[in-house]
């Protein structure tokens, strides 16, 4: 089987500022890859890269086809759909209707009719179906996130960028978008997640990739990942990560004597 | 048949009478009142053209009179190079639109106030052009017509029916984007251009055929204007209030709307000439502190008052800051 998304030393640069730095990752159909790493390590902008909002050096080829070089709205029409860390509805339109741009635009030749069944479909998935006549405006933070998804869903991707979907969302609205992205995956869509909360990591994702000044800098399961001491370090600084392994030493130590 | 589809075909019901009604306008023999018609007319052209690229698509172009001047100095150009007068009105139009779809991939990457800056200087770069340009233009001289030998009243009657026509163009093209995936679409863009293009509209494609769509009618407008007058002169058709104008009837009617901009600029008409006969040495004061009031009154326009969208306006905003206070608390 090959890779639905294969990037190879993508590098992004701002002037003097290396925020992604030669990332070289395979992803495979039906993973679910979990992407973290410290405040400003990089993530965003590496999805902003594939998605095509920045163009950096490297390849970035998916399912096949070198996507590097085209514009977002060709990327994400080929099949890749993203949700944004900051929700992006259109305020002023019906939750229905939000859903309807991407069912629209996404794929060529669909008419305004059939636009509108696959939204309601969309929206009814992701539980906002009762709600498919209220402005995206009015709709509380977790239904704005449940849109962004439904929005996201509409488009029919291959793969799909979730940039922190549960950031602001208190325990029980996690619970239930860490089971709607579960469904989703069964759907057989790959997913790339963005996450900081390492309970919803752990429970999803299949394999974690960490990033630190954006590199990647660890790669694995995400028992083997966190236990890393480069992960630890990145996350908890280099004495933290020192003083952990002199007491790992001394415990060893400790078990021989 | 649920309400809005009643509401709907009562409302087209009512604009093709009215229309039909307007066009009869020539039946009172009054040449004061077919002026005021050809000029309204002319108006709604302007104002239902900004519409496309201002109120569907959210970009404030101030590229009216560059299209209007364009127009107008092509069609004057062509007829004095021999070519009839309806044709020279249909080429106007065309050069219009395709300059507009150069200046749009220009400027159209621009947003917000850089954009309305960048449409405003359009204008007087024309401007500068056709003053200097002495042998094509006649230059500050001005441009005469070649004139038209039927009666006074005949040709009154022409140019107010071809500029209803073409008025009544202008609502047919609105009423078509507005129900087609490219008014969506650009409806999407005036809300949120970056999920627009995430969600797959090509945004420069829409944005440009929006601002060609804007100047085509526009150009030919200004053709058939220089046509009416018989003489035009450069500060006359690239004039900045040409270009502000529009904008102000479209928001007086409602922005956005397929009858709003109609609507404002018979409304628009009505007051300037009011104004203008009653209070002759301020009307240009007092038109103005009144357009201010109207606007700050019905942020919507005047369809927003039917429709309720203030209201719903009101609410939105409100419902934008509780979402910000909420991704940063949330953030925090």
């Amino acid at each position: 089987m090959s890779p639905i998304l294969e990037l190879t030393n993508v590098t992004q640069r701002f002037g003097g500022l290396t925020a992604v730095d030669d990332v070289t990752l395979s992803v495979m159909p039906g993973e679910v890859v979990g992407l973290i790493g410290p405040n400003g390590a990089g993530k965003t902008t590496l999805v902003n890269v594939i998605t095509g909002v920045y163009r950096g050096t490297g390849t970035i080829v998916f399912d096949g086809q070198r996507i590097e070089a085209l514009k977002p709205y060709q990327i994400s029409r080929l099949g890749v759909a993203r949700t944004y860390q900051v929700v992006q509805p259109f305020p002023e339109m019906t939750a229905l209707e939000n859903v309807m741009a991407p069912a629209t635009f996404a794929h060529a030749g669909v008419s305004l009719t059939t636009a509108r069944e696959k939204a309601a479909e969309a929206l009814d998935f992701v539980g906002l179906g009762a709600e498919k006549d209220k402005r995206a405006s009015s709709l509380t933070l977790a239904g704005r996130k449940r849109l962004e998804l439904a929005k996201s869903l509409a488009m029919e991707p291959k793969v799909l960028l979730l940039d922190e979907v549960n950031a602001g969302l208190n325990p029980a609205e996690i619970d239930v978008a860490v089971d709607l992205i579960r469904r989703i995956a069964a759907r057989g869509v790959t997913i790339i997640i963005i996450e900081h909360l390492m309970k919803v990591v752990m429970n999803l994702c299949t394999r974690i990739v960490v990033l630190h000044h954006g590199a990647k800098i660890a790669e694995g399961a995400p028992d083997t990942v966190t236990s890393d001491p480069a992960v630890i370090e990145a996350y908890l600084g280099n004495r933290y990560a020192k003083r952990a392994a002199e007491r790992a030493a001394a415990a060893a130590g400790g078990a021989h004597g | 048949m649920n309400k809005g589809q009643t509401m709907h075909r009562v409302a087209v019901a009512l604009t093709l009478i009215a229309v039909a009604l307007i066009a009869a306008l020539p039946a009172l023999s009054d040449n004061y009142l077919l002026r005021l018609g050809t000029m309204g007319a002319m108006y709604a052209i302007l104002a239902l053209s900004w519409n496309i690229i201002g109120g569907f698509a959210g970009y404030p172009s101030f590229s009216t009179a560059a299209f209007f001047g364009l127009g107008a100095y092509s069609g004057a150009i062509l007829q004095g190079a021999g070519l009839p007068m309806p044709l020279a009105w249909v080429a106007a139009g065309l050069i219009a639109m395709a300059f507009a779809t150069l200046l749009g991939l220009a400027i159209l990457h621009l947003k917000g106030h850089y954009f309305a800056i960048a449409s405003l200087v359009v204008a007087e770069v024309l401007l500068e052009i056709t003053t200097s340009w002495t042998s094509l233009t006649g230059g500050g001289m001005g441009l005469n017509l070649p004139i038209i030998r039927i009666s006074i009243d005949a040709q009154a009657r022409l140019f107010f029916w071809s500029m209803l026509a073409i008025a009544v163009m202008a609502l047919g093209m609105n009423y078509w984007v507005s129900r087609h995936r490219l008014g969506f679409g650009l409806m999407c863009i005036r809300q949120n251009e970056d999920a627009a293009s995430m969600v797959g509209i090509n945004t420069t494609l829409y944005k440009v055929t929006a601002f060609a769509l804007s100047a085509v009618l526009v150009g030919a407008a200004g053709a058939l204007y220089a046509s009416w007058v018989f003489y035009i002169e450069p500060p006359d058709v690239f004039a900045t209030l040409t270009s502000v104008k529009p904008i102000v009837m479209a928001m007086l009617g409602g922005a956005g709307t397929v009858l709003g901009p109609a609507i404002g600029a018979v409304l628009f008409l009505a007051m300037e000439e009011l104004v203008w006969r009653n209070l002759l040495q301020i009307h240009a004061a007092a038109l103005g502190l009144l357009i201010v009031a109207l606007i700050f009154f019905l942020p919507g326009g005047l369809l927003g008052l039917v429709t309720g969208k203030r209201k719903r306006r009101v609410v939105a905003k409100k419902g934008e800051t509780t979402s910000n206070s909420a991704v940063k608390g949330g953030a925090a």
